[in-house]
C-alpha cells in the first residue's frame, strides 16, 4: 500500500463581504492562517494550487504572500474549483512531485444576485421566454424531479434550510448566524418554486487554504493534528438523458461517491460527517440518496426525523452549510475540507461532532463536475 | 448568418438554432439523431460530428421532432433579470419519439396545484414579444396543454 496524503495545516476565512479587499489579499489571509496552523511559512512550499473563478489569482496571491518562484496551478471549475484546486495538489503529492504544496481556494462575489441565465450575444435573451436558466430554477428543477418521482414536499425541502441556518449559529465563521424557523423559510421571497430565498445560498466573499503534504514530510512535522487524504475524486457529467437540458447533478455525484468509497475502503455508514453542496435546498435531499447515506426515495423521510442534524445519525453540514454560511464558489470546496478537518481533530467547539473519525466532502460545479473527498482521522 | 442576408430578411428569426422551418411557414423543432444509439440531440448553431453518448462519429442525421410531449418538471420563477416579466413556468418537457427541451409553460396558472408533471403538452409557435437592437422580429415556441 502506498503512503497516506496529509493536511497538516488548514484554515479559512469568516465567509463575509470584503469589498475593500482585493481578491488576493482575502487568499492571503486563508494561507497564512494555513501555514501557521502548521508552523511552515511560504518558503517551505514546493508547488502553490489556487483555485478561484476570476482569473489566474495565483501568482498575484504570491506577491503578497512571498514570490518564492514555485509553480503555480491556477484552477477553474465552478462550485468545484477550491475542491479541484486541492485534488490538484493531492495528486501532485501522491505522484511524488513534492512533499508540501499549498492549495488555496478563493472567490469575491460581491452582491452577484442571480447567477447563471442571460442570453447569447446574438438574438433576443431567452431568460424568462424559453424557460429560466437562473440557478434557483436550475435546481428547483433538478428537486422537482424527486418531488415527482418520491411525493417529496415543499415543506421538506424547506426543512433542509431550517437545519442548516441553525447549525451555523454555532460558526463564528458563518456569514449568518440566524436561526430560520420553517414558517419563515416557507413564507420568505419565492425565487423559483420551490426554492424561496432562505432556501438559495449566500453569495458572499471569502477564501480557505489547506498545506497538504507526503507521509514522510507529515511525520517529519508530526501526526497530532494532521488528518489523512483517504479519498479524492473527481467526476464530470456522463451523458444523462436530460442532462443538456435538465443538468444532471446525480450521476456525476453517484459515480464520485463510489469511487471515492472504493478509494477509501470504507462505506457510506462509515462516515461521521459530511459537508455537501447545498446550494440550494433542493440539492440536499437529492444528495443524501446519491452519496448513499439513505436509500433511493428516503430523502424526505431522513430531512423529517432529524437524521442529518448535529446530533443526529448522519449529521450533515454542520458548518451551515452553503445556505448559510455563504458559498464562495472558487473556496467553498477547501472550506468543505476545513470543517470536516475541525471535527477529526476534535477542534470544532461547540458543534462538535462527538468521536468523529471519518467526513466526506462533496461539491457540484454546474456544468458538470463533482469533486468527493473523504478524510480521516490520524489514530495516534 | 451574413449581414446582407440579415438586412434582407423579411419574416421573423428562430429564436435558437433547433427552431426551423420559420422562413418556409412550417416552424417546428428540430435535432440530430445518432444512428448508432438512437440519442437525439437539439439542432446547435454548427453540427455536432460526435455523438457524446455513444461517442460514435458521422453518425448524426437531422430529424424532425414532435410538437406533442410531457411534463417532465417545471419551477415557477418568481424572481429573474431586470426586465423579465415574472412569474413565468420554466417547464422541461419530454418529447413524444425523443428529444427534451426547456421552455415557458404558458396558458395555465402559475400554482403549483395547477401543474401536474407528468401532463401532456404541445408546443405551438409565435413571434416573440421582443425585438433585438436591430429591429428584427423573432419566431419562439411555448409549450401548452394538449388540448
Amino acid at each position: 500500500m502506498s503512503d497516506g496524503i496529509y493536511v497538516v495545516g488548514i484554515d479559512m476565512t469568516k465567509f463575509g463581504r470584503y469589498p475593500e479587499k482585493t481578491v488576493p489579499q482575502i487568499a492571503t489571509e486563508a494561507a497564512l492562517g494555513a501555514l501557521d496552523d502548521c508552523g511552515l511559512t511560504i518558503k517551505d512550499m514546493e508547488a502553490y494550487y489556487s483555485g478561484c473563478n476570476r482569473g489566474a489569482v495565483g501568482q498575484q496571491t504570491l506577491k503578497l504572500l512571498g514570490q518564492t518562484g514555485v509553480a503555480v496551478v491556477n484552477c477553474q471549475n465552478a462550485c468545484a474549483t477550491g475542491a479541484t484546486a486541492f485534488r490538484e495538489g493531492w495528486m501532485a503529492v501522491k505522484a511524488g512531485v513534492y512533499d508540501v504544496v499549498l492549495a488555496v481556494g478563493v472567490e469575491q462575489m460581491g452582491k452577484a444576485g442571480l447567477l447563471g441565465g442571460g442570453g447569447g450575444a446574438d438574438g433576443i435573451p431567452t431568460e424568462g421566454l424559453l424557460g429560466s436558466s437562473t440557478m434557483p430554477a436550475i435546481f428547483a428543477e433538478a428537486g422537482q424531479e424527486h418531488a415527482r418521482k418520491y411525493g417529496t414536499t415543499f415543506e421538506q425541502f424547506a426543512k433542509v434550510s431550517v437545519k442548516n441556518h441553525k447549525h451555523s449559529t454555532k460558526n463564528s465563521k458563518s456569514m449568518y448566524q440566524i436561526e430560520t424557523p420553517l414558517e419563515d423559510v416557507m413564507t420568505s421571497e419565492m425565487i423559483a418554486y420551490p426554492n424561496t430565498k432562505l432556501m438559495c445560498s449566500v453569495n458572499v466573499d471569502g477564501a480557505a487554504a489547506a498545506v497538504i503534504v507526503s507521509e514522510k514530510k507529515a511525520r517529519e512535522i508530526g501526526m497530532s493534528r494532521a488528518v489523512r487524504v483517504g479519498a479524492s475524486v473527481l467526476t464530470s457529467d456522463r451523458f444523462t438523458e436530460r442532462d443538456l437540458v435538465l443538468p444532471d447533478i446525480n450521476t456525476c455525484t453517484i459515480e464520485a461517491a463510489e469511487q471515492a468509497y472504493e478509494m477509501a475502503g470504507v462505506g457510506p455508514d462509515d462516515i461521521d460527517l459530511i459537508e455537501l453542496h447545498d446550494c440550494f435546498a433542493t440539492a440536499e435531499l437529492l444528495h443524501y440518496e446519491n452519496l448513499g447515506i439513505c436509500a433511493e426515495g428516503e430523502a424526505g423521510r431522513l430531512i423529517d426525523e432529524g437524521e442529518t442534524e448535529w446530533g443526529g445519525r448522519i449529521p450533515v453540514n454542520v458548518s451551515g452549510g452553503l445556505l448559510s454560511k455563504g458559498h464562495p464558489l472558487g473556496a467553498t470546496g477547501i472550506a468543505n475540507i476545513y470543517e470536516v478537518t475541525q471535527h477529526l481533530r476534535e477542534e470544532a467547539g461547540d458543534r462538535q461532532v462527538e468521536g468523529a473519525k471519518l467526513g466526506l466532502t462533496h461539491v457540484i460545479g454546474l456544468g458538470q463536475a463533482c469533486a468527493i473527498h473523504i478524510i480521516e482521522k490520524v489514530s495516534a | 448568418m451574413p449581414e446582407v442576408e440579415k438586412a434582407e430578411q423579411q419574416g421573423p428569426l428562430p429564436v435558437v438554432p433547433y427552431l426551423v422551418g420559420v422562413d418556409e411557414g412550417d416552424p417546428h423543432l428540430a435535432g440530430q439523431k445518432c444512428r448508432a444509439c438512437g440519442t437525439i440531440f437539439l439542432l446547435e448553431r454548427a453540427d455536432r460530428f460526435v455523438c457524446s453518448n455513444c461517442t460514435a462519429r458521422d453518425q448524426l442525421e437531422p430529424v424532425r421532432l414532435s410538437d406533442r410531449g410531457t411534463l417532465h418538471v417545471y419551477s415557477i420563477v418568481h424572481r429573474s433579470f431586470p426586465g423579465v416579466k415574472t412569474p413565468y413556468v420554466s417547464a422541461v418537457v419530454d418529447l413524444e419519439g425523443g428529444g427534451v427541451v426547456k421552455g415557458n409553460l404558458i396558458n395555465v396558472e402559475p400554482d403549483p396545484e395547477k401543474i401536474e408533471m407528468g401532463m401532456p403538452v404541445e408546443v405551438v409557435y409565435d413571434i416573440a414579444p421582443q425585438k433585438d437592437r436591430d429591429g428584427n422580429e423573432y419566431m419562439t415556441y411555448y409549450f401548452q396543454p394538449a388540448s
